[in-house]
């Protein structure tokens, strides 16, 4: 059940890579036409996961893929090498791979990126895989000319082993909702960077690899950890459409209990703009029985990346596939960003 | 004491308090000998904060919160838009609030224009469109839009010497008016206005009292955050419980930190020596006596349409597109329609591609109800969660 059944048009627009429902639509229409068939039980292009994963054995494969676009290419808290190594391993971990054996990286230049830059970049990959426990083992290198591209596009590629694979669509009603911490850090400091108004601000993106956090609540709450996803793009209100969606259930979002920096918050209000649908890059959204709860959120609290984490909702059975924000006035329907809220955020 | 004095100090997003208040609301409209009751706010703002808190799905069954004609960028007309597209086509440097770019006009909207290499440009506020106009040679002129609050804006940029070659088309909007319209609207069920906190602040809550004489239904003045809205329904309902047991209809200020009775005289002043009112359409809803805000003689050379011949007419050559047929926009601006009950809400007409005015202003309800999940009204569901 999609909530913005629509046609893909004639030219693709910004709006196609908002992560929202036009995205679904192109890949819906144009990328699983005829690809992607994977055996009984795998999970392929048509799952639209966070990544595929092939079974071997008695173990999974699990394969991502992300390209990195970003602009600027150094941001508050972080930088577009960072942010390549962060996403694909945390794309990894949310299939339940948080090991990951080697990645991929390709770069295209724009003809005159400077060497600094480069520098500044490749340091931050070297640091970000040995937080990460990873690190690149091929690569490709393409040069365009000027004005061709902007700066710099990174793309990487992750492969790892899982012993369980963790989907996005394991929620049944009862499950609860774990954020592993604050939301909109990335997005809002991305945003504040760009805006028209120059924000003086000290928004920081949270750019990190949680794969070792992962490990460690996926530990703690074995099979009770259900569904995982990270909230990238169009934020918590995305992830959390995707899950309610794919596994058939309502979730009910408790707004207050939403862990929201102060400033993130301000900077919402003042440029008109959700934090819940802002992305994050340093974040889960975890599904998990209400037995393990507790372990879970205990075994993420006590990782420093995991400080702030919150139960922050529960599935029930009545509508599949709609979000519903309790906001502590009342209720509403949660919004999915659409269109080009900020292109070019990661 | 009544139940709404002890909100009205301390914290306004307090859920514990918002609780009381709902309690309240949900009693007394339960006084009233008639059900249901009907009353409307005249705020894109209060229909922001209505749609963002989830205020809808948690007011009393009986208790109709009907949205008004309160955005300016939704009201602003056909032939106003007109006149800004045709200014820009004939090259005059047009500059304007982001909201207003896409307001369909007969054939074009100025975004539409801009995309055929008409001079248009967007500004955050009429400070700086003039100092724009400060830094280019050629004539530039700012579409202005916004009721009263605005208007004061731009009188004061008009006061402080702008530079010769600035000037104004103005759409500024006057509140008071439009009330009396959709108060004596053949079949309204208007029983109550919850008037906007930020335009009283400037015009005083004063200015409401002969409203009410002429027309007897109340009006509370209310600000903007959640308890500042519950507060002033909570207000309005026990005016109206007040009025069945035989008192007379008055405004009130539910809204005292921000709002005197008098206003901010300074802002009136300069409104007034700059700006008039004029009779004028209101889109989708009627022809407004004195709803429009245009230019006085004194200030006639920043008057765009004095200082330029401006001619729509071959815009109205052009069909308007279909879809806009079907378009219930003026319904909903007066309080008749919700943006569910049209069929094109969030199908053809979505923020993207947006078909009417309420759903390409950050104030229209179409685009408040589209933002925050499209249909407020959860009282069903989800009850059992924890």
């Amino acid at each position: 059940m999609r909530r913005n059944p629509r046609l893909v048009g004639e030219h693709i627009t910004l709006e196609y890579g908002a992560g929202g429902g036009a995205m679904r639509a192109l890949i819906e229409q144009f990328f699983v036409d005829g690809l992607g068939e994977v055996s009984d039980g795998d999970i392929g292009l048509a799952a639209m996961d966070d990544g595929a994963a092939i079974r071997i054995g008695d173990r999974w494969l699990v394969v991502t893929t992300d390209s990195h676009v970003i602009h600027p290419i150094i941001f508050p808290g972080g930088d577009i090498g960072r942010l390549a190594i962060s996403g694909t391993v945390n794309d990894l971990a949310m299939m339940g791979a948080t090991e990951p054996l080697a990645l991929t990286c390709a770069v295209v230049f724009e003809d005159g990126f400077p060497r600094a830059v480069l520098e500044r970049v490749w340091a931050s990959i070297r640091g970000t895989c040995a937080e990460a426990g990873a690190t690149v083992v091929t690569g490709d290198t393409k040069v365009m000319g000027r004005g061709e591209l902007d700066g710099i596009v990174l793309n990487t590629t992750g492969v790892a082993l899982a012993d369980r694979v963790v989907g996005d669509a394991g929620l049944r009603p009862g499950d609860r909702i774990i954020v592993t911490g604050t939301m909109g850090d990335h997005g809002m400091a991305i945003m504040a960077t760009r805006n028209a108004l120059a924000l003086e601000t000290d928004l920081e993106s949270d750019v990190a690899p949680i794969n070792a956090m992962i490990r460690q609540a996926m530990l703690a709450g074995g099979d009770g950890v259900v569904a995982m996803k990270d909230p990238t793009r169009g934020g918590l209100s995305s992830a959390l459409h995707e899950m309610a969606e794919k596994s058939g259930v309502t979730i009910i979002l408790d707004e207050m209990a939403v862990p929201v920096r102060d400033e993130v918050r301000a900077a919402g209000d003042l440029l008109g703009i959700d934090p819940l649908q802002v992305a994050n890059e340093g974040k889960a959204v975890l599904g998990v029985r209400p037995e393990a709860t507790g372990a879970v959120l205990d075994a993420l609290c006590s990782h420093p990346l995991g400080r702030d984490a919150a139960v922050v909702g529960e599935c029930i059975r009545d509508r599949p596939g709609v979000v519903v924000l309790d906001t502590g006035f009342g209720r509403r329907l949660l919004a999915e960003a659409e269109g080009e809220l900020l292109p070019r955020i990661c | 004491m009544r139940p709404s004095d002890a909100l009205s100090q301390l914290k306004f997003r307090d859920p514990a308090q918002a609780a009381a208040l709902r309690e309240a609301l949900e009693q007394l409209v339960g006084q009233l000998d008639h059900a249901p009751v009907s009353v409307m706010h005249v705020c894109g703002s209060h229909e922001q904060a209505i749609a963002k808190f989830g205020l809808r799905a948690a007011f009393p069954r009986d208790l109709d919160v009907i949205m008004g004609p309160g955005c300016p960028v939704c009201v602003t007309d056909v032939p106003e838009v007109d006149e800004a597209v045709a200014l820009a086509r004939s090259g005059v440097r047009v500059a304007t609030y982001g909201d207003m770019l896409r307001v369909p006009g007969t054939s074009q909207s100025l975004a539409e224009a801009r995309a055929d290499g008409a001079p248009v440009e967007v500004v955050y506020s009429v400070v700086q469109a003039a100092e724009l106009a400060r830094t280019v040679d050629e004539e530039l002129v700012f579409f202005a839009s916004g009721f009263e609050t605005t208007a004061v804006a731009t009188a004061a940029v008009l006061l402080a010497d702008p530079p010769d070659n600035f000037s104004i088309l103005s759409a500024h909007k006057y509140i008071p008016p439009v009330m009396e319209i959709v108060a004596e609207m053949p079949g309204s069920r208007i029983e109550g206005f919850l008037a906007a906190g930020h335009a009283a602040t400037i015009t005083g809550w004063g200015i409401f009292e002969e409203f009410v004489a002429q027309h007897g239904i109340p009006v509370v003045v209310a600000g903007f955050e959640p308890l500042d809205i519950l507060a002033g329904l909570v207000r309005l309902i026990e005016i109206l419980v007040e009025v069945e047991h035989g008192a007379a209809p008055r405004v009130e200020n539910a809204f005292p930190r921000c709002v005197t009775r008098e206003g901010n005289q300074a802002a009136q002043e300069r409104l007034w020596r700059v700006f008039k009112t004029t009779g004028g359409r209101w889109r989708g809803i009627a022809h407004v006596p004195n709803g429009n805000l245009r230019l006085r003689d004194a200030y006639a050379r920043f008057d765009a349409r004095k200082r330029f011949d401006i001619d729509p007419s071959p815009l109205w050559r052009h069909a308007p597109p279909k879809l806009v047929s079907q378009c219930q926009c003026g319904d909903i601006m007066a309080g008749i329609a919700s943006p569910t009950d049209c069929q094109l809400f969030g199908h053809e007409c979505t923020p993207q591609n947006p078909v009417g005015a309420c759903m390409v202003s950050s104030e229209g309800t179409c685009k408040i109800w589209h933002q925050y999940g499209g249909h407020p009204d959860l009282n069903q569901i989800g009850r059992r969660a924890s």
